[in-house]
């Protein structure tokens, strides 16, 4: 993308007639001729770019003379969150309601995968394995563990789903709803091809409709094989993309899913064509509050739980997602840049060591890197290359995304505190406003101010 | 081929050894129940043969099997029997709905009738072995197991097949091998048409020595030099990520 370059009248070359064009910016244009050179669309990872209404656009109304806070620093505000307590006879019990987004080992390196499941384990949260299968590293050092059945079912294994805590039917996801996975041929090393069945340096493009089942009436049905293979024991989570969210919700729940998760166009990927990051799919807080709405059409709500994922990046992000309904969230670009994506430097031996020349060796600098699809992650995430991963070690890792998770519930409780609740699932709507007119909209919450909801009569 | 013949072994332990038979009618009995006794409650020693009757087209039968055990059900079953089966014998003496021992790790599954949708979807080993014909998909997303069909099979069968063998002894319907990866097929019959990346290949001795296994585990007598293979052309492997004809 070429830099947006602005040129004040005074610096203007006299003579020269600069008018831009609004349709054909410069980066418009700069696409255009990408794609006149290469042919080929561009692929990237992370998710949608452009400015979306999201929870920045809500703020909290704290207590007041009208609502009564509790003490900040001293009285208890319970963070414990159940998870599949519809028909699993082993629900899952959370210390805390964020939970770490479903990601690939093949994605993200081993390394990474160990870091995240020893950072879950200390802090009392799930974490989940990806398209790709389950790592001995992810199984040993993660407590609790959502094994994830995908469309293109890559290492697959019946043991895993007995070893799970909890399965994951993905029916798709939000950076690209309708799409399969995608894992460029300079990931697919010996260990990740071995486990996908595939041959090495292949590049992947998996199926975006899984093999055994077609439409909700056979989702009940498949649902039901995976509960008897487990023995009734296990939650099973299914995960959409948010689209149809209202009707996707209703129809997961009458499929029999436990735990709904909806991932809204924000949520990341590994690798996927921009224009679907950017084009396919509506935004979290749309989908969320859709999700919400579905089911409470059936009443639902607290007997199938809601967990939203989609650009949750803070304290406030969680407090504003459970305050619209959702029983937990889960995060992975957010878990990324805590291990280290997009930082100048990587730490080896508590030693921070410059990385910026291999951004730019990949086009790119220190807070713009999309580029995970490569397998050159600068420092060491999302790459399968033997000598990079080194860079990100696991117990730094380990840490950081403890403290990463640490500060979110800290400022989630701050929050609930802050509007009187013991548990932060006492959180409501009615503690929100919105700041824009598009956010009220969407989340069907009052603008800021007023007692209007857009489009509510 | 030496998956296979390892297979045969086992089967013998499992046939030759036991001659209990534990009945399961399920008019009487949920499915629930049965899979709970395959599942936590088979004998330790001395496994049984299990019998289930009266299946009447229920849904995830011995599914999730995780024991060298005989499992014989008679009558037309539903959905996903014999779903990720490991190490178990199951013969189905009927008809099978959707996803026939999809996902299957090791062991045999054998429908003497006829397969629905996706049979063997995914499967990463064992055999499977349909006497009649199946139908759409068979196969797909194969990775590893070995599939016999005694009749022909429906459209998009093994569509994104990554490793495995399926051995068809009548014809494919359109698209048959779409976006291949390693796994092989062979097909005795007309094929309507071959999927993207799908390609004849000539067959070698290999190739005649692995039908012919194949046919005679499976209890089919057909002459494998009929057998026509057909494997990936490799094309889609790859793609121009990179963006190499840029200019």
């Amino acid at each position: 993308m070429s830099e947006r370059m602005t040129i004040s009248p005074g610096q203007t070359p006299s003579g020269l007639s600069l008018e831009s064009s609004s349709t054909f910016d410069r980066s418009v244009i700069d696409y255009v001729q990408r794609a006149s050179a290469t042919g080929l669309y561009e692929i990237r990872g992370l998710g949608a770019k452009r400015r979306l209404p999201h929870f920045d656009d809500l703020v909290f109304l704290g207590a007041s003379l009208s609502r009564y806070p509790l003490e900040g620093y001293r009285e208890k505000c319970s963070t414990k969150t159940l998870l599949g307590t519809r028909f699993a006879t082993k629900p899952i019990e959370l210390a805390i309601p964020i939970t770490i987004a479903g990601m690939s080992f093949g994605a993200l390196s081993a390394n990474v995968k160990e870091a995240l499941g020893r950072a879950a384990t200390e802090m009392g949260t799930s974490t989940t394995t990806g398209d790709g299968g389950m790592t001995p590293e992810e199984r040993n050092s993660s407590k609790t563990l959502v094994y994830q059945c995908l469309p293109s079912r890559y290492g697959f294994d019946p043991d895993d789903v007995r070893r799970a805590d909890a399965i994951e039917i993905v029916i798709g996801q939000g950076a690209k709803p309708g799409g399969g996975g995608m894992l460029l041929g300079q990931k697919v090393n010996p260990r990740v091809a071995k486990m996908r069945t595939l041959p090495e340096g292949v590049d992947q493009r998996s199926a975006s409709r899984h093999p055994d089942w077609t439409g909700p009436d056979d989702l009940a049905i498949k649902i039901r094989e995976l509960r008897e293979i487990t023995d009734w024991e296990k939650p099973i989570y299914v995960k959409v993309g948010a689209t149809r969210v209202f009707n996707d919700v209703k129809l997961a729940v009458h499929s029999g899913a436990d735990v709904v998760v909806v991932d809204g166009m924000q949520g990341g990927t590994a690798a996927t064509q921009t224009v679907f990051i950017e084009h396919v799919g509506i935004p979290t807080l749309a989908a969320l509050r859709q999700a919400v709405d579905a089911l409470e059409d059936l009443n639902m709500r607290g007997k199938v739980q809601l967990i939203i994922s989609g650009g949750i990046r803070s304290g406030a992000d969680v407090a504003k997602a459970i305050a619209m309904g959702a029983d937990a969230v889960s995060i992975g670009q957010g878990i990324l840049f805590s291990l280290g994506c997009n930082s100048h430097t990587y730490v080896q031996d508590g030693r921070h060591v410059d990385a910026v020349s291999d951004y730019h060796a990949l086009g790119t600098a220190p807070g713009f890197c999309h580029h995970c699809h490569t397998g050159r992650c600068p420092v060491g995430v999302t790459t399968q290359d033997a000598k990079l991963e080194l860079r990100l070690q696991p117990e730094v890792g380990a840490k950081r995304v403890r403290n990463y998770l640490k500060t979110l519930n800290m400022e989630l409780t701050t929050i609930a505190r802050a509007c009187g609740k013991q548990d932060v699932h006492h959180l409501e709507r009615e503690d929100l406003v919105a700041l824009t007119v598009e956010a009220a909209a969407m989340a069907n919450i009052p603008l800021a101010g007023t007692s209007w909801v857009p489009g509510r009569v | 081929m030496e998956s296979v013949t390892k297979q045969i072994a086992d089967w013998r332990l499992a046939t030759g050894r036991f001659g209990q038979r534990k009945v399961f009618d399920l008019a009487a009995v949920s499915v629930r129940e049965l899979n709970q006794y395959l599942h936590k409650e088979l004998p330790e020693n001395s496994l049984p043969t299990v019998v289930v009757n009266n299946p009447d087209g229920a849904h995830s039968i011995a599914a999730g099997m995780n024991a060298l055990v005989d499992i014989e059900i008679n009558g037309h079953v539903g959905y996903y029997v014999a779903g990720m089966n490991k190490h178990a014998r199951i013969v189905v003496n009927g008809n099978a709905g959707p996803g026939a021992a999809e996902n299957m790790m090791s062991g045999l599954v054998r429908v003497r009738g006829f397969a629905s949708t996706s049979a063997g979807a995914s499967a990463r080993g064992g055999l499977l072995v349909i006497e009649g014909d199946a139908s759409l998909r068979c196969g797909i997303s194969l990775k590893g197991a070995d599939i016999v069909v005694g009749g022909s099979v429906g459209s998009f069968s093994a569509f994104m097949a990554q490793a495995g063998r399926m051995v068809i002894c009548d014809g494919a319907g359109d698209a048959l091998g779409d976006s291949l990866y390693e796994a092989v097929i062979y097909v005795r019959g007309e094929v309507k048409s071959l999927g993207a990346d799908a390609q004849f290949e000539p067959t070698t001795d290999t190739d005649r020595a692995v039908v012919a296994e194949l046919l005679a585990v499976a209890g089919f007598k057909h002459d494998p030099s009929e057998f026509r293979r057909v494997a990936s052309a490799r094309k889609l492997y790859h793609w121009n990520a990179e963006a190499g004809q840029e200019y």
